[in-house]
């Protein structure tokens, strides 16, 4: 049976993502089809196209999917389900918001956030932010999945797919787009940095969270947060890391005024490494940390940045 | 408009949970249980509609066992007018789940029915947006900020890169983030009163649900647990440390 992965994008360039997604699909096994959706997307499709691994590349490029709404996005994926065993997606804010309603289209579970492929049925995924992993089994003729992206290495882009437009005839009267207003970074993105430096409350405002710029500078980190530092202001949404947040899991990961809460483990224990530096030496955090700093970050970041 | 609000009852956020030892789930005997912290979050906003005027009534609704009545309370004492309990002592699936709400939305037709955008024991983050299929209703998911204009519903949701904003057509899902608002606290008298306000109960089969699922359980297991590291004693180790025994930084 082949594969269906529904491509992520943003302002024309396909994301990282998707390389991992299909990962996943190979892992599972089968001919791998990407769908891009979206409006004037051609270098998308492109891009698309280079992945490893994938047989071809389906373009639905309209209006309509302009700002690939869920409601327009789901309809074009039951319309093109027939020809697949496996549709997959990314578990972003992206993949969760569509792949539920295709399910639900087509009268089958769907399985979040998988971390492996035992068999093309069979899948691990974490429970309990992350407390107890589950290996589920599913019985449907169509397997819908949304995948954790920092669970599989992405492929290379070295392949050379055909790429085809589908007409799908889809309209939407029930949803709108208003607009957008996407944080802009020069840093690395969250889920995809080799480094990871992110505050907490401990930071004290969002003026504070400079501190960690001059050490992410030269370390070519992306910043993440705690979601107490985001409540209180200091920091916009997007950058919340944890169970209700990202997911990420880089080579190092630097955790600074944050206390080790379950639901922030749950987004950034798979690290490979884990520094933690806090005031209070009993913080949890410390259980999971490869190094502790114990001591006030005022002290700490300034002296850390000009040591690297 | 009549405001629906989906609660469902999960173990409590701050409980450690642990694997049963023969791997078949995970063991919540004499666990503390409550009510999903974004279902909390759904309530509040249904509340809060009605004391701007928006909305008319409040109906929370449940799906689980004989025990969820608790959560249903919970959801009256907060300010919900009446609840409605789909009662099953059976697991029951997202989307299964989404199928019996459906049926609740078609008696009730509400204008709005708010969820939370995951319940933090499946991590599933999948029944609003099922719900909307079924219903064929426009979704706004991990929405931060609700407005009703007329006939539109302006959403904000939080997705990774920032914000969106969406006017879906009325009726309409929305799913719950953190930031949506702050949820408050029942009150003595509240909770007095919520004891006496209507609680129908239902089953799925009143409903013409089966509440199988293609979805087994195979096993449940604990995941790989970190070793604890060590401490360092000062920035100069902690750098010697990066760069020379774990290699990470140069
Ligand atoms: C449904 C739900 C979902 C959630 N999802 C998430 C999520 O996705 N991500 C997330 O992070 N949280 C999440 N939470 C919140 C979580 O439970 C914690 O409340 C939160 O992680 C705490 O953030 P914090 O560690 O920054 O703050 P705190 O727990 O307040 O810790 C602050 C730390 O800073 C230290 N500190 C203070 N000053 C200094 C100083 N000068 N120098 C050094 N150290 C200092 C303190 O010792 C303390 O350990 C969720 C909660 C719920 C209920
Ligand atoms: N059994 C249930 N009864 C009522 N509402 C539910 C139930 N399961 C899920 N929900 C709603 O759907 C939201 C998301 O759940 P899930 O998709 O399972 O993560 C929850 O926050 C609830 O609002």
């Amino acid at each position: 049976m082949s594969i269906l992965v529904l491509a992520e994008h943003h302002d024309g360039q396909l994301a990282e993502t998707t390389a991992h997604v299909v990962a996943a699909a190979q892992a599972i096994g089968g001919d791998i089809d990407v769908l891009v959706a979206g409006e004037n997307v051609g270098t998308v499709a492109e891009a698309a196209a280079r992945l490893d691994g994938v047989s071809r590349v389906r373009v639905a490029d309209a209006a309509v999917y302009a700002h690939q709404l869920a409601e327009p996005v789901s309809e074009l994926l039951v319309a093109l389900s027939g020809d697949y065993g496996h549709v997959l997606a990314a578990a972003t804010t992206h993949g969760k918001n569509v792949l539920p309603r295709l399910a639900a289209l087509k009268d089958v579970s769907q399985i979040s956030e998988i971390i492996e492929v035992v068999d093309a049925d069979t899948f691990k995924r974490p429970i309990y932010a992350g407390n107890a992993i589950a290996t589920v089994q599913s019985e449907d003729a169509l397997k819908v999945i949304t995948v954790r992206s920092t669970a599989f290495d992405a492929v290379g882009a070295t392949g050379t797919a055909g790429v085809e437009a589908v007409e799908a005839g889809i309209d939407n009267a029930l949803s709108s787009f208003i607009d957008e207003r996407l944080e802009q970074s020069d840093r690395p993105e969250l889920g995809a940095a080799k480094v990871v430096i992110s505050g907490g409350r401990g930071m004290g405002s969002g003026e504070n969270f400079k501190l960690l710029d001059g050490i992410a500078d030269k370390l070519g980190a992306a910043i993440g947060a705690s979601r107490a530092a985001v409540d209180a202001g200091y920091v916009p949404n997007d950058m919340q890391v944890g169970q209700t947040g990202k997911i990420v899991a880089p080579e190092l990961y630097i955790a600074v005024g944050i206390s080790g809460a379950i639901q922030h483990l749950a987004g950034m224990k798979d690290s490979k490494v884990i520094v933690a530096i806090n005031k209070d030496d009993e913080a949890p955090i410390f259980q999971v940390a490869d190094y502790g700093l114990v001591g006030d970050l005022f002290e700490i970041l300034p002296e850390l940045e000009s040591k690297l | 408009m009549k405001v629906l609000v989906a609660v469902k009852r999960v173990i409590d956020y701050n409980v450690k949970i642990r694997v049963k030892p023969d791997h078949s789930d995970v063991d919540l005997t004499n666990v503390k249980m409550a009510m999903n912290p974004f279902c909390e979050i759904a309530v509040e906003e249904a509340v809060r509609l009605k004391e701007a005027g928006v909305a008319t009534e409040v109906v929370a609704v449940t799906v689980g066992p004989k025990a969820a009545q608790e959560q249903l309370r919970t959801a009256l004492a907060l300010g919900a007018d009446r609840a409605v309990h789909v009662q099953t002592e059976a697991p029951v699936e997202s989307l299964a789940a989404a199928k019996l709400l459906a049926k609740v939305v078609e008696e009730e037709q509400p204008q709005l029915t708010i969820l939370g955008k995951q319940a933090i024991d499946s991590d599933n983050n999948q029944v609003g947006q099922m719900l909307a299929a079924l219903t064929g209703r426009p979704q706004g998911t991990f929405a931060s900020e609700v407005e009703v204009e007329g006939e539109t519903l302006k959403v904000t949701r939080e997705i990774d890169g920032g914000l969106q904003t969406v006017a879906l057509q009325l009726p309409a899902i929305v799913t719950t983030d953190l930031r949506l608002n702050e949820p408050r606290y029942a009150k003595l008298p509240d909770i007095m009163k919520a004891k006496k306000k209507p609680l129908d109960t239902k089953t799925p089969e009143e409903l013409g649900v089966v509440v199988a699922s293609g979805l087994k359980l195979v096993s449940v297991e604990a995941p790989a647990e970190r070793q604890g590291g060590v401490k360092v004693g000062s920035v100069d180790e902690l750098v010697d440390k990066l760069k020379n025994e774990a290699k990470v930084i140069s």
